[in-house]
């Protein structure tokens, strides 16, 4: 194998087809930074996942006194004292379910609420503590086995509601699951794109190298030799564009996360460096090969051997 | 050297087979003219040689090897055993003579010490010393036809196969280019020239093989041409 005649090869492929190589690098350097953000989001949203599914509870509210009209459940009035030491009972029992419980007196749960709506909010000021409703604050093992709790207790008597708060997190969970999917989807279609300029651009070069690529089979040249010209100038064009796609992300991470959105919201904790760099290597690799297969398949059909 | 038994050829989506049933020997060392009109299967017979094509039918020897049994991945290496000359000639106008015949060793990877002995070697064989560096765009076509055969010839092959080597060139330089191809033959190497040239087969008087519609219908030694067109 004569290194420099490859190379040489390669070189004038690229620049005879330097607009097809142009498109090629620009829609890879696209997808795969449309993949690797993929990734990252999905990381995102795991260790979201993770930060606020360790924060909720399952709470099961108890019956306040003026409940009675408005919740049918509630109709024989507030939770007696031996209700209450009932279900903490119960709780208690569902050890291998259970990690904690915490009861919210309606003085708490008063003041939890001022904390969150302030002093200010009109309906905060026309609250009185015993409007507030006492509550368990159940932690779980697994936060996945709602269900079992919200069966045992929502019918019993002087339970108001058992709310699994994590539901009201999932919809927010949806919504960036929905984004991910979308941007894979678009990735997808990028993918398609690169895919098939390389294919045109694999034809175009097979073509126009035709003669060289005649003599090389009549002289006994391996096929190998004949077409590893094409492949590497696909796989070159792909690692350059997926260097791009490289240079985005690590962009995106400093621009967009580090020096913008960590500033103004901080409820929320971002992946950091280590996220984006462990995809990095991903990113390069399957942009060398992606299009290096695709080229190979290319040249299955457009080049004789 | 080259054996055929019984070899018919037919190419999809045509009636007629390319060849019907030909069978014929071909010793090392032999010079020997293929001839026929347009259509009576010398193109199909070469290709059968170079294995760009497999016979339908029958067996193709080539170099002791039964070319149907040869996987593909072998096939290079068999034809860098055999050098290959057309009508129209298949230079790279880009590079010059000397790049031409170094192409050929280049891609089968011999080493450039080789390259740098065996290039200059055989363009002073074929004529052509001193137009190392000329593009072959400067060449007269008989000096392009020698490149040409420089370059079929530079790894030494066993066989040459010559289709029509003449077809572009006027009679002097026909003549020429003849004298260089037997030249070649006699150093051991076999030549197959598939030609319409009747001047030149009459003049030679080496063995003749005439196809018609795919049939072998002449084998002769010290031939002639042998019909009119």
């Amino acid at each position: 194998m004569r290194a420099q005649f490859v190379l040489s090869e390669i070189g004038v492929g690229l620049r005879r087809n330097l607009t097809m190589t142009f498109a090629v690098i620009v829609s890879v350097a696209l997808s795969l930074a449309l993949f690797g953000g993929s990734l990252l989001m999905r990381e995102q949203v795991s260790t979201m996942k993770g930060y606020w599914y360790d924060k909720v509870n399952v709470s099961i509210f108890l019956c306040n006194k003026t409940d009675a009209e408005s919740f049918p459940s509630c109709a024989k009035g507030a939770a007696t004292e031996d209700q209450k030491k009932e279900i903490r009972a119960d709780l208690g029992k569902m050890t291998d379910l259970v990690q904690s419980v915490q009861f919210e007196t309606a003085d708490e749960a008063y003041k939890h609420y001022k904390e969150q709506f302030g002093k200010s909010s009109p309906i905060a000021g026309s609250l009185t503590p015993d409007q507030m409703q006492e509550s368990f604050r159940v932690k779980l093992k697994d936060p996945a086995k709602f269900e079992v709790i919200s069966s045992a207790f929502s019918k019993r008597p002087g339970v108001q509601t058992v709310q699994d708060q994590k539901t009201l997190l999932s919809n927010l969970f949806n919504l960036l699951n929905g984004m991910n999917f979308a941007a894979l989807g678009v990735m997808f279609l990028m993918l398609i794109v690169a895919l098939m300029l390389i294919v045109n651009t694999v034809r175009v070069s097979a073509f126009s190298r035709r003669r060289e690529t005649g003599i090389m089979r009549l002289v006994g040249a391996s096929s190998f030799y004949i077409q590893i010209p094409f492949i590497m100038e696909a796989a070159f064009a792909g690692l350059l564009g997926a260097g791009f796609a490289c240079v985005l992300l690590v962009c995106g991470q400093y621009f967009l996360v580090n020096n913008w959105l960590v500033h103004h919201i901080d409820v929320i904790q971002f992946i950091g460096w280590d996220a984006v760099l462990a995809k990095l290597p991903l990113v390069l690799a399957i942009g060398l090969l992606m299009p290096a297969l695709a080229a190979f398949a290319a040249l299955r059909k457009y080049l004789k051997v | 050297m080259i054996r055929f038994d019984n070899v018919s050829k037919s190419y999809p989506k045509q009636n007629r087979p390319a060849l019907r049933d030909v069978s014929l020997e071909i010793e090392k060392g032999e010079f020997v003219f293929l001839v026929g009109s347009s259509g009576s299967g010398k193109s199909t017979f070469l290709r059968l040689l170079l294995r760009e094509e497999r016979a339908s039918t029958g067996q193709v020897h080539v170099l002791g090897k039964d070319l149907a049994r040869l996987s593909n991945w072998k096939v290079p290496q068999m034809r860098r055993q055999l050098g290959t000359v057309f009508q129209d000639f298949r230079l790279l106008p880009n590079k010059t003579v000397n790049e031409n015949v170094a192409f050929a060793l280049e891609v089968i990877g011999k080493p450039r010490g080789e390259i740098r002995k065996a290039v200059p070697q055989v363009l002073e064989l074929v004529g052509l010393g001193g137009k190392e560096d000329r593009m072959p765009g400067e060449l007269s076509g008989g000096e392009q036809q020698r490149v040409a055969i420089a370059r079929a010839f530079v790894n030494r092959p066993m066989l040459l196969i010559a289709d029509e080597p003449t077809g572009n060139l006027d009679p002097q330089t026909s003549v020429g280019i003849m004298k260089l191809l037997d030249r070649i033959n006699r150093t051991g190497t076999t030549v197959i020239m598939a030609t319409h040239d009747q001047q030149i087969v009459d003049q030679m008087r080496k063995r003749v093989i005439e196809l018609e519609q795919g049939r072998l219908v002449r084998d002769q030694s010290r031939g002639v041409y042998g019909y009119q067109h």
